[in-house]
């Protein structure tokens, strides 16, 4: 989604990004992000918390209209509601996608390579 | 507590699954900059997701197989209860994608244009996948968002990273 921001804003079109993964996101460098420091999944604000969300995508509004330079983050401030989270995503414990999920992964992604070893991508 | 380092998170958990080559994440010296050219309640705002959002009770607008994922769009007037994700690859463990607007905030978009602090919502939302290959997304992705945002004649563009 960074490569994607980067691409409009480059085309003339202003962007804001809402995001949780803060180090991967201004690793690749965007012109405006929101950061919520939540697991994975909800960008915008805690599920059905209909106040928070308003908050957040008001944040992510005042940064168009008021960023001068690119590379801005705002910090939402907000807190998960519990904090286990962060230590226990990407274990063994908690591993990313489940088998399934990995199978296709791996599937779509041989898929692929093969389509583009075709030619067609 | 600090935030999660997803980069040396995924670098050390695919390297305990047995894959020794890192993932090499996109990073770029430059940043791109447009200011904003107009007041916010005179922009369309285009809305750009990689939350894999389909319509319930429809098919999937992209098959769940399809190597080139392409991006794929629709209409920013479903009505949100109608709409789900298909995302799989979020924290399933600590969260849930079943409010929409948690991570595609359209009905809270909806508020800001009927209260006046945004000029419209496009008539249409993006779909974007997480690709495996960054120039996909650079070469093809990204470049077929932007045709669509402009056929929209969209004047700024909110993107949620799911």
């Amino acid at each position: 989604m960074s490569l994607v921001a980067r691409h409009l804003e480059a085309s003339g079109i202003p962007t804001v990004i809402f995001g949780c993964a803060r180090d991967i996101v201004e690793y690749c460098g965007v012109p405006r992000f929101v950061f919520c420091d939540f697991p994975l999944g909800n960008p915008c604000g805690t599920p059905f918390d209909a106040v928070m969300q308003r908050d957040v995508v008001a944040l992510g509004l005042a940064l168009l209209a008021s960023a001068t330079a690119p590379g801005t983050t705002v910090v939402a401030p907000y807190a998960w509601h519990e904090q286990t989270w962060k230590d226990k995503c990407f274990t063994k414990e908690r591993p990313f996608l489940d088998e399934e999920a990995t199978a296709k992964w791996v599937a779509r992604k041989q898929a692929y390579r093969d389509v583009k070893a075709g030619g067609t991508a | 507590m600090d935030h999660v380092r997803y980069i040396d998170k995924t670098r050390e958990y695919y390297r305990g699954e047995g894959y020794d080559t890192p993932y090499r994440w996109a990073h770029f010296d430059d940043i791109p900059f447009t200011p904003l050219a107009r007041p916010l309640p005179e922009c369309r705002v285009g809305v750009v997701t990689t939350s894999e959002m389909a319509i319930r009770d429809e098919p999937p607008p992209v098959a769940e197989d399809d190597p080139l994922r392409d991006p794929y769009t629709l209409p920013s007037d479903t009505p949100v209860a109608r709409l789900y994700s298909r995302k799989t690859a979020y924290d399933r463990f600590a969260t849930t994608l079943d409010d929409v607007d948690s991570h595609l905030p359209l009905t809270r978009l909806r508020e800001l244009a009927a209260a006046g602090r945004i000029g419209a919502l496009a008539p249409r939302f993006h779909m974007a996948f997480s690709q495996y290959s960054q120039r996909k997304t650079l070469n093809v992705d990204a470049p077929l968002i932007l045709a669509r945002l402009r056929e929209d004649r969209v004047d700024v563009a909110v993107l949620t990273a799911v």
